[in-house]
This record gives C-alpha cells, structure tokens and sequence, in this order.
C-alpha cells in the first residue's frame, strides 16, 4: 500500500490519500471505516476539464455535493505586459487570451482604442467587413471546437474527428489572410494590418460552400441520438434567473429563451446592417446548448456570405498617417518579410514617410487620456474591455472581462446535486477556455 | 455636479521625458516633455443620449434605498459617449441595489470591476471601476470608486450582483483592494502564497535581458520609452 508516487498522508482535514490509477479497491480498503465524505480534485492536468481547469469536488457516493472551481494555472499577466508596449503591439498580446477566439479579442481591443482616439467613424468600410468576416469564420471554428471536445469528454470520438477537421478548413482561411493559423494580430487599430491576398474571396466562398454539408453530418450524428441525448438533456440547466445573478451570457443565457446577443441589442462594426438570426431554446441544458452551437455556426456562414457580397475594393487601414501602422507586408523567399515596394517608398522616394515610419514604429501614437468600455459578442458571450489611457503611447490599463471567466462561476449552480460524469458534461457546455479565463 | 466646499484635485500626474514634446517645431519630439494628467472633468445638464434618463431616474429613487443623490454621487462624468458616475464608498451597495431592482433602470447583468492604480493621484491611489449593462433598455453604466493607498476598503457587491464573486477576489488580487463583506477573499488567479500585487504600478514587470546574435535586448521595462 506505501506508493512512492501515490502516498497517504495526514493533514488537518483528515486522512489524504492519493489516488493515481492504481486499484481502487485498494484505496477504499485503505479509508474503509472513515468518513462517506470524499473530496476529489479533478485536474488541472485531466483530459475532461476543458483546458488545465481544476474541479474540486465533495462526493458523496457519485452524487457532487460542492463543486469549485481552481484557476490560475494558465495566467501570463497579459494585462500587466500591455502596459509596457504600445498601443499596436498590445493586438499581439491581447490575441493570445481566449486563444480559439483571437478575432474577437482583437476586435474588442481595437474598437476600444479607435474609441479613446475618436476614430471610430473613420474606419473604411472595407476593413469593417473584414473584421465582421473574420470574427464570424472564427465564430464557427470556435464552435466546432467547443463541438469537438465536449463531444469527446462524452465519449463521442467522431464529433472530435469531424470537428477539428471542419476546424482546419477554416484556420487554412486564416493562414491564407492573416499568415497564421492562431494568434494573426491582424486586426489592428485602425483597419486591419493588410487588405485580402488575390484569390481569398475565391477560397472563403468555396469553404463556405462546402462547410454545410459537413455539419449535417455532426447534426446527423448527434441531434436525437439517444446516447448523447442521455448525456446532455436536463443535465448542468441553468435557468435565466441563475444566469443573469451569475452574469453568464453567450449560448449558456441563449438557451434559457432569451435573445440576447449584443450584435443584436448593441451593435458594432455595422452589425446592424447584416441579416441573421439570434438562435435561442428553452430547455436550459447542455442540449440546448449544442443545438445553439449547430444554428450559429449556420447563421455565422451566412454573414460570412453577405460580407463577401458586399466586399468592395478599397483602403483598409484609416487614412491617418499618424495611426495607420506604415509598414506592409510580402512574402520573402523565407515566408516573411517587408514589402519591397514599401521599403523602397520609404528609403528612395519620402522623407516624411521615412519619418512617420520611424516614429510609429518605435514610439507609437499617443491616445487622449481617458477611460472607455468596448464589448463584442464573442462565440462564448459578453467580451468586454476596460481601457484606460493616460495621453501616453502606452495603455495605461486594459482589463479584460472575459466570458469564460464569468461563466466559469456557474459550475457550482450546474453540477451541486449531480452525478459526477454530468460535471463533465455541464462544464463542456459552458465551454470555457483557460486562457480567457485566466489571462 | 460636484457639491460645493469639495475641492477636486487637478492632475492624476505629471509626466516627465526627453520625448513626445508636440508643442515644438521640432518634429523628433525631443523637446523635455512635461505633461499633466488631467481628472475627468465633470459633465454639466443636459448629459445627452439616455444619460439623462438614467440620472434622473437615479435621484429619483435613490431614497428609497436610504441614501440620496446628493450623499451618493461624487461626479458625472460623459465622456466618449459613456456615462461614469463616481460614488462615494459607503453608498455604493445602495446604489448598485437601486440600479438592479429600479424598474426605469433594471441593470440586471454587472460587468464586473476592474481596479486602475494611480500611485500619484493623492488620496485616491485606487480606482475601483464597475461596469453593468441593461437587458431591458439596451443601456450601460459605469460607477466609479477611489480610495486612498493606506485604506484601501471598499464594500462588497456581491450580495447584489452574486456575478462580482470572483471579480472581487481578482481585483484584490491584482491590486489589494479590499472588498469587505465578500465570504472568501482569496487570490484566483496567482498562487494562494503569492506576495504583492502585480498590477499596482509599483509592482514591476520583471525580465531577463535576451541576447540575440550578439545583442542584449533589456526588458520591456527597462527599455528607452517614449511618453
């Protein structure tokens, strides 16, 4: 019974014996005689809690009687470091926190800058169709994720496979644009860091077209089907109430019936202008949940379409020298580097825009002091910003209030009273990712 | 609005460096930059948009929650289209109570609050900055909290918005404000025995120097750094 790696120990709270996949026979044996009550830590290193989320658990048999949640495991000060760069290369930090939605943090970034400068009618039409273009493939790549391994934390293997499959079609899209699969920084104060190669618009049709016909398939496979339903329906419910004291928003408050969804109720980079629907159910439950997930990928392509529609040659970046970040980019022999064309307007035709590239590059521009609140509607619900700025060339504060962290809160109200493979399906439908949660 | 006998101090800080000088021909910017941070300066009547709205709504009903407008409210500030209203400590719960349950003002969802540190803001090092968001109207709202550095208590809104739960404990964990009455005040996001906290400005970022073909690159913090 003395395991090296899986001792038993005394502390102020009883006896702790580890557990680490030996018989669990034998550890009862060992306990046999104490108390009902066991406190088991789930994570922060198991392969159902969604990222390194650490469950803390009271059972009593395999019914949960507390569930907590442990965080922090993934935070990097992101926040902190923003505050020593300038207000561009913040895009770059910023896109790492929820990191399967980065269009979304960036956007929420940038709008709040273009806010404290006073820009926001500034911004061309082009770059706006962009970014609402952006965040809605990124929308539907985030939900195939979140399809993808809550499917798998269920035991649902293929909804993996079929996931992260349909998943890479569209990161080849953002590879095409941005350059990078994750973590493009292409969004930038402003516009965005450059207009669409040739042959894009071409691509993302074609994706488009074909991404349907591959979600029937998850639909097909799932919706109805008895084993997932047994799964998910009536399990982790939440109703509007818990969700509104909780401050959870996103598919969790969606599920309840209402419609919120702030592109509807407060939009942004003229929401207002495309025609899709705010998918709600009424059940309250993981179910619930997934079918949300399923009808806003749908409708996230049919934006996706209308942005192509009304895509129209133009600038994509605003026309201020003194904020429009100079440099453009090529690809180079090695797959990166400068725009020659660039390079030789700078060094061989404009003193001035030598000048303005030299001084943005390294100082950055300087914003007007004062504080603004942005938010988005991110795949997981409100993603809001608090930006403070001093009058510097650097951000003076930027918070983040991410989704996941907010709903993260709920897994007591979810899971207390359930069985413990049902936390395993409540958390997944929250669908929390640790690097918004922890920042 | 700001009552009368109350002095406002004028600069949060002032900022010295070799550049960003723009009141100088000298298009470098090098020119021995001194600037001032101004306070927010107060908004007078009409506030516009639905700020109004809210304002009268909120004096209107705050006596029913045993404070009053003029007992609760520092300062209004609009700026960029945003409302802020700065409220003294002792009546914040009121306030977020009236905002909750007032029919005419119904902010269900708080935001949450982030904490801002301006060590050199005499009196009021710690802001205490909380968002929420109207469902029912389509409307937001900020109120605002200042402490000084030596007391930094502030109450707890968690008996009215359960949601500020772990938003609490973040803040004081970033910036050690306290929030009294919150049940279990503990870091969330830094280990338990953590020492400090990281986003006070005083904190420091921290870094190695990074040497990169022959070149040492200093930290972020410790680099050149324009104003």
């Amino acid at each position: 019974m003395s395991d090296t790696y899986a001792p038993t120990y005394e502390t102020t709270e009883g006896r702790v014996h580890t557990v680490m996949g030996q018989d669990w026979d034998s550890v009862l044996g060992a306990a046999e005689g104490e108390h009902e009550r066991v406190v088991i830590n789930m994570g922060p290193q198991h392969p159902s809690t969604h990222g390194v989320l650490r469950l803390i658990l009271e059972l009593d048999g395999e019914t949960v009687t507390e569930a907590r949640c442990g965080i922090g495991y993934l935070h990097t000060g992101i926040e902190k470091n923003l505050e020593y760069r300038t207000w561009t290369q913040g895009v770059t930090f910023v896109t790492r926190m929820d990191y399967l939605s980065p269009f979304f943090n960036e956007t929420a970034y940038c709008l709040g800058v273009e806010k404290l400068l006073g820009i926001t009618d500034q911004i061309p039409e082009r770059a706006k169709v962009i970014r609402v273009m952006m965040m809605e493939l990124n929308r539907v790549s985030s939900h195939l994720v979140a399809l993808a391994t809550g499917g798998m934390e269920l035991g649902a293997l293929t909804a993996m496979i079929f996931g992260f499959r349909e998943r890479e079609s569209i990161l080849d899209l953002f590879e095409l644009v941005t350059g990078l699969r994750m973590n493009s920084a292409y969004i930038r104060p402003g516009g965005v860091a450059q207009d669409l190669p040739a042959g894009a618009e071409k691509q993302i049709r074609d994706t488009i077209m074909a991404l349907p016909r591959r979600f029937k398939d998850t639909a097909d496979m799932l919706v109805g089907n008895s084993v997932w339903m047994a799964r998910t329906s009536n399990i982790g419910k939440l109703d509007l109430a818990g969700c509104m004291a909780l401050g959870v928003t996103g598919p969790v408050l969606r599920a309840t019936g209402l419609p919120e969804d702030l592109r509807k109720t407060m939009p942004y980079s003229g929401y207002e202008s495309y025609e899709f629907d705010v998918i709600t159910k009424d059940t309250s439950d993981a179910y619930g949940r997934f079918l949300i997930r399923l009808g806003e990928m749908e409708q996230s392509l049919n934006i996706v379409e209308q942005c192509l529609d009304r895509l129209q040659p133009g600038a994509v970046m605003v026309e201020d020298k003194k904020i429009a970040w100079p440099a453009q980019l090529s690809i180079g022999s090695d797959g990166q580097g400068n725009s020659l064309d660039h390079i030789r307007h700078i060094m061989g035709e404009s003193m001035e825009a030598l000048i303005h590239h030299f001084k943005l590059v390294t100082e950055g521009f300087q914003v007007p002091a004062g504080q603004v609140y942005s938010a988005v509607e991110s795949p997981r619900g409100e993603l809001g910003v608090h930006m403070v700025s001093d009058g510097s060339t650097k951000p003076y504060r930027v918070h983040y209030r991410d989704p996941s962290f907010t709903n993260l809160q709920a897994v007591a109200a979810m899971c207390e009273g359930g069985q413990i493979a049902d936390v395993i399906a409540a958390v997944a439908s929250i669908d929390p990712v640790m690097g918004g949660v922890d920042r | 609005m700001v009552p009368a006998g109350q002095k406002l101090l004028e600069v949060t800080q002032v900022r010295e460096g070799m550049f960003g000088s723009t009141d100088s021909g000298d298009t470098s910017g090098f020119g021995g930059l001194v600037t001032a941070v101004p306070v927010s300066t107060p908004a007078v009547r009409p506030f516009g948009s639905y700020f109004d709205v809210i304002a009268d709504e909120l004096a209107a009903s705050l006596p029913d929650f045993g404070t009053s407008w003029d007992k609760a409210v520092e300062k209004v500030v609009v700026d960029r289209d945003e409302l802020t209203l700065h409220i003294r400590s002792s009546e914040l719960v009121a306030v977020a109570q009236t905002l909750r349950d007032e029919p005419g003002l119904r902010f269900e969802l708080c935001l949450g609050v982030s904490g801002v540190h301006y060590p050199t803001y005499e009196g009021r090092e710690l802001h205490a900055v909380y968002h929420f968001r109207s469902v029912t109207h389509a409307r937001r709202i900020r109120l605002e909290v200042s402490m000084p550095d030596s007391n930094p208590h502030v109450p707890s809104i968690m008996s009215v918005y359960p949601t500020t739960d772990w938003h609490e404990r973040e803040t004081y964990d970033f910036f050690g404000i306290i929030f009294d009455g919150h049940p279990h005040l503990t870091r969330v996001l830094m280990p338990d025995d953590w020492q400090g906290h990281p986003q006070r400005k005083d904190y420091p970022l921290g870094g190695v120097p990074v040497e990169y073909k022959g070149a040492s690159i200093p930290p972020p913090d410790t680099r050149r750094s324009y104003k």
